[in-house]
């Protein structure tokens, strides 16, 4: 089975449709998405503004993160569980949207940049932890993180407003190949 | 006298109606609104957590606050620059939306008290005898920050 009869048999479940058409229940798990995104956001981006020297110079990196990354973790699971919800209220159109994929591979990349930075360049945050400006892979770490939330961010935000959808056409070949969109009947 | 006026020439301004025209600029627009947001929330926590009790308790209040505050005063205008073209976009909407005007005395409040009660709070080192006060301040601030979110997002399904 493809994908994307996959999605489409998603789609056609009654408690997909069910919180697709619910007058408050996607309502509400969306804003508790963008809520818990507010603070998942803030709280990364406080700490990638610290792994930058940007911000609270004077507090050791390593406390930064131990104090905020519990609060980190619990806005991602809620991110998470709640994303999924509102990713069975509307499956295949997401499967198709444009800007959901490209979310999903700005999240992949800001995932493989977590875990480098945790993994080879935090460990050794000893030598560097009480400067005021910690060395280059930790800035860079930073930048990357910021510039890939920043993405995974206003990538979400555009999956409401998808100009690019299948059931729009024309759109340009590229688009069409780019979110397996077969357009079969045409506004052509 | 009514406000509806102003909020119909705030909708029929040339940048409201720009906004409308186009398929993208309101979501990219928005987008960057959620970015001031995230920012704001980040800003806010490092400090209003430290008061609480439950983040950075080693640090004196007034050094995080002091390197808070330039980053929350920059989201805050990214916020208004974002959010003033969103609301001309649709201003007539706003005007009957009551999450809008939720928002709108929440926002008032929380600036009010951010700018003199908390700034003072923080600054000052009042809360180092005094944890409760401290407590007091963040709960304040998080509320109304939260009925700004609230308003916020209903605004738009309203």
């Amino acid at each position: 089975m493809s994908l994307l009869a996959f999605f489409g048999w998603l789609a056609d479940l009654p408690w997909s449709i069910d919180l697709h058409e619910s007058q408050y229940a996607y309502s509400i798990i969306e804003s508790i998405h963008v809520w818990t995104m507010a603070v998942f956001f803030g709280s990364v981006v406080m700490f990638d503004l610290r792994l930058l020297g940007w911000t609270m110079r004077k507090v050791p990196t390593s406390e930064v993160l131990d104090r905020l990354l519990p609060l980190t973790i619990a806005a991602f699971v809620i991110m998470v569980v709640s994303g999924t919800l509102l990713f069975f209220a509307i499956p295949l159109r997401s499967y198709q949207n444009i800007f959901f994929r490209g979310k999903m591979l700005l999240l992949l990349l800001a995932g493989l940049n977590v875990w480098i930075f945790h993994s080879r360049v935090f460990p050794k945050a000893a030598a560097w932890d009480v400067e005021g400006v910690p060395p280059r892979a930790a800035r860079l770490a930073g930048a990357l993180s910021l510039l890939l939330w920043i993405g995974v961010v206003v990538s979400g935000r555009m999956i409401a407003y998808n100009w690019f959808d299948c059931d729009r056409q024309p759109q340009p070949d590229i688009i069409n190949f780019l979110t397996s969109c077969v357009a079969t009947e045409s506004g052509q | 006298m009514s406000l509806l006026p102003f909020f119909q020439w705030c909708y029929q301004s040339q940048i409201g109606e720009g906004i409308r025209e186009s398929t993208w600029l309101f979501p990219v627009i928005e987008a960057f609104h959620l970015l001031g947001l995230g920012l704001t929330v980040g800003a806010v926590l490092i400090v209003d957590l430290r008061l609480l009790g439950v983040g950075l308790s080693r640090q004196p209040v007034a050094q995080l606050s002091a390197g808070a505050e330039p980053w929350l005063l920059g989201s805050l205008t990214l916020m208004f620059a974002s959010g003033t073209p969103l609301f001309l976009s649709e201003a007539t909407k706003c005007y009957y939306s009551f999450p809008f005007w939720v928002k709108m005395t929440s926002l008032f409040l929380v600036l009010l008290f951010t700018f003199t009660v908390r700034r003072r709070v923080t600054r000052t080192g009042l809360t180092s005898d005094r944890p409760l006060l401290g407590r007091f301040t963040a709960l304040i601030s998080l509320g109304l920050w939260f009925g700004v979110a609230w308003g916020g997002r209903w605004i738009g399904f309203s």
